[in-house]
């Protein structure tokens, strides 16, 4: 059952459609409702693996994996900077667990920042709205 | 920037939510619910699909039979009135011009369905080889055609069984409509055409009788789940039908445009083959995509029955006998797949 649109408070938005829930040095990344639902039901994560895995880095607004619905593949842009501690498995496993559920089980990564100032220049919920709202 | 043009029950779609994408100049619902929940409807129950966008042609006159054996590659002669045939229209070359269904009201009269895309190029083809006593007319503005398919559909629709590739006139809830035993999903089901007038009644009755609305999106998973070509993606002006695994629709007894290069392949042997692949590691091949060894992807998807990707392309015939390991290049790294039998999808009974 997809999910019913939403931006949560208290998560960072960055305008590839990406999220980020902040927890000290550390992030965990994931795509939003709006992403989810311009691709349609989800059949694919390409993960992050091998070199690229856990032990990995990430470079803020560069790909670190794709998703893929049955009609379209999209990259997953990093919305910060710094190293895999956690590919989420379940997603890998049950790719529709993000439809279902974008922000909770459906999380994509998680990362150790590097450069923790650059949470400054990603969006609040309301700012994120407002820039789906102009497109 | 062109226009896109709308099928009567464009209205239909959008008040249904459908997600409406541009299709061959038409603009079309590509899903509403979600492909994979319209591809199992289609599996399980009973879905139905707009194709208003789809050619209709009709070619009359005493000469209709003698002008249509030249230009298709089937043979209309197995074919009665009542009947139709899946046949090819080819050029010089042995290419595929269109792949399409002849109708054979009677003997002067046929009714042929082509294409969205190939409307004009087929129209244009055929026009211009027209002989004495024959005429072609586009009428495809004049009808709607909605394709109801799925193992309940006939229920549904409270019609009887009826052979597969056969037609006749009839009603549904008080719309005429030609009903044709023909679809694109390898389920049992129906084609109703009907006036463009009457289009958005006969979609609400049939709606009304249970049939899940299904977008373009499930037409091509169900299509590919059972290797039916898609002209333009696995078929083009460019293969020919031997290579392409289409050679039981060529005739290659009688004369047609083309038959002496389609003769001139079966004689020497294709080079390459289309084949039917299963993915082997987790990935979704799709159309352009690589084969190592000098193949390409021609068609490929995620297969909601099977829950893996599936694909067709053309191999070099040396490699492609089914259970031939191939190595597809999915934008830059190299994922394993096996050639399987066609259908990919065959439901277990």
């Amino acid at each position: 059952m997809a999910a019913a649109e939403d931006y949560p408070e208290g998560l960072k938005y960055h305008r590839e459609h990406d999220w980020a829930r902040i927890d000290g040095d550390e992030a965990t990344c994931g795509v939003t409702w709006f992403a989810q639902d311009a691709l349609g039901e989800l059949v694919h994560f390409e993960a992050p693996s091998g070199a690229n895995g856990e032990g990995g880095t990430v470079t803020k607004d560069m790909s670190y994996g794709e998703v893929e619905s049955v009609k379209a593949v999209s990259d997953v842009i990093a919305p910060l900077s710094g190293e895999i501690i956690e590919v989420n498995q379940k997603v890998v496993e049950a790719p529709e667990t993000v439809n279902e559920d974008p922000y909770g089980e459906g999380w994509l990564i998680r990362i150790r920042l590097s450069d923790p100032a650059e949470v400054d220049t990603l969006l609040d919920p309301d700012a994120y709205r407002q820039f789906l709202a102009d497109q | 920037m062109q226009t896109l043009q709308q099928t009567p029950l464009h209205g239909r779609h959008v008040a249904a939510g459908a997600r409406m994408v541009p299709f061959a100049g038409w603009e079309m619902p590509v899903q509403y619910e979600g492909v994979i929940p319209e591809h199992r409807a289609v599996r399980s129950d009973c879905g139905v699909f707009d194709v208003s966008h789809m050619g209709q042609f009709h070619v009359e006159g005493p000469s209709a039979h003698e002008l249509l054996q030249s230009l298709l590659s089937n043979d209309l002669d197995k074919i009665g009135d009542g009947e139709a045939q899946y046949t090819l229209l080819t050029n010089e070359r042995g290419g595929i011009v269109d792949d399409l269904i002849a109708y054979r009201i009677d003997a002067y009269h046929y009714l042929v369905v082509v294409n969205a895309g190939n409307r004009e190029a087929a129209y244009t083809w055929m026009k211009e080889r027209e002989i004495r006593g024959s005429e072609i007319r586009d009428a495809s503005d004049e009808y709607a055609l909605l394709a109801v398919q799925g193992p309940k559909s006939l229920e549904r629709l409270g019609l009887p069984d009826a052979k597969a590739f056969t037609h006749a006139m009839g009603e549904i809830d008080g719309v005429e409509v030609m009903i044709n035993r023909t679809g694109y999903t390898g389920e049992a089901g129906v084609e109703l055409m009907c006036a463009a007038d009457d289009a958005r009644e006969l979609w609400d009755a049939v709606v009304a009788r249970g049939a899940v609305p299904c977008g373009l999106g499930a037409r091509d998973t169900l299509r590919l789940e059972v290797c039916y070509p898609l002209h333009g993606n696995d078929i083009t002006e460019d293969t020919d039908p031997i290579s392409a695994g289409l050679g039981w629709t060529c005739a290659l007894a009688k004369e047609f445009t083309g038959a002496d290069a389609i003769r001139a392949v079966k004689e020497t042997g294709p080079e390459r083959k289309l084949v039917a692949f299963v993915m082997e590691e987790k990935a979704i091949p799709r159309q352009g995509m690589p084969i190592a060894g000098g193949g390409e992807v021609t068609s490929g998807t995620h297969s909601p029955m099977l829950d893996k990707g599936i694909g067709m392309g053309y191999v070099p015939v040396a490699g492609s006998a089914n259970g031939s390991d191939l190595l597809i290049d999915v934008r830059g790294n190299e994922r394993r797949a096996t050639t399987v039998p066609k259908p990919i999808y065959k439901r277990e009974d």
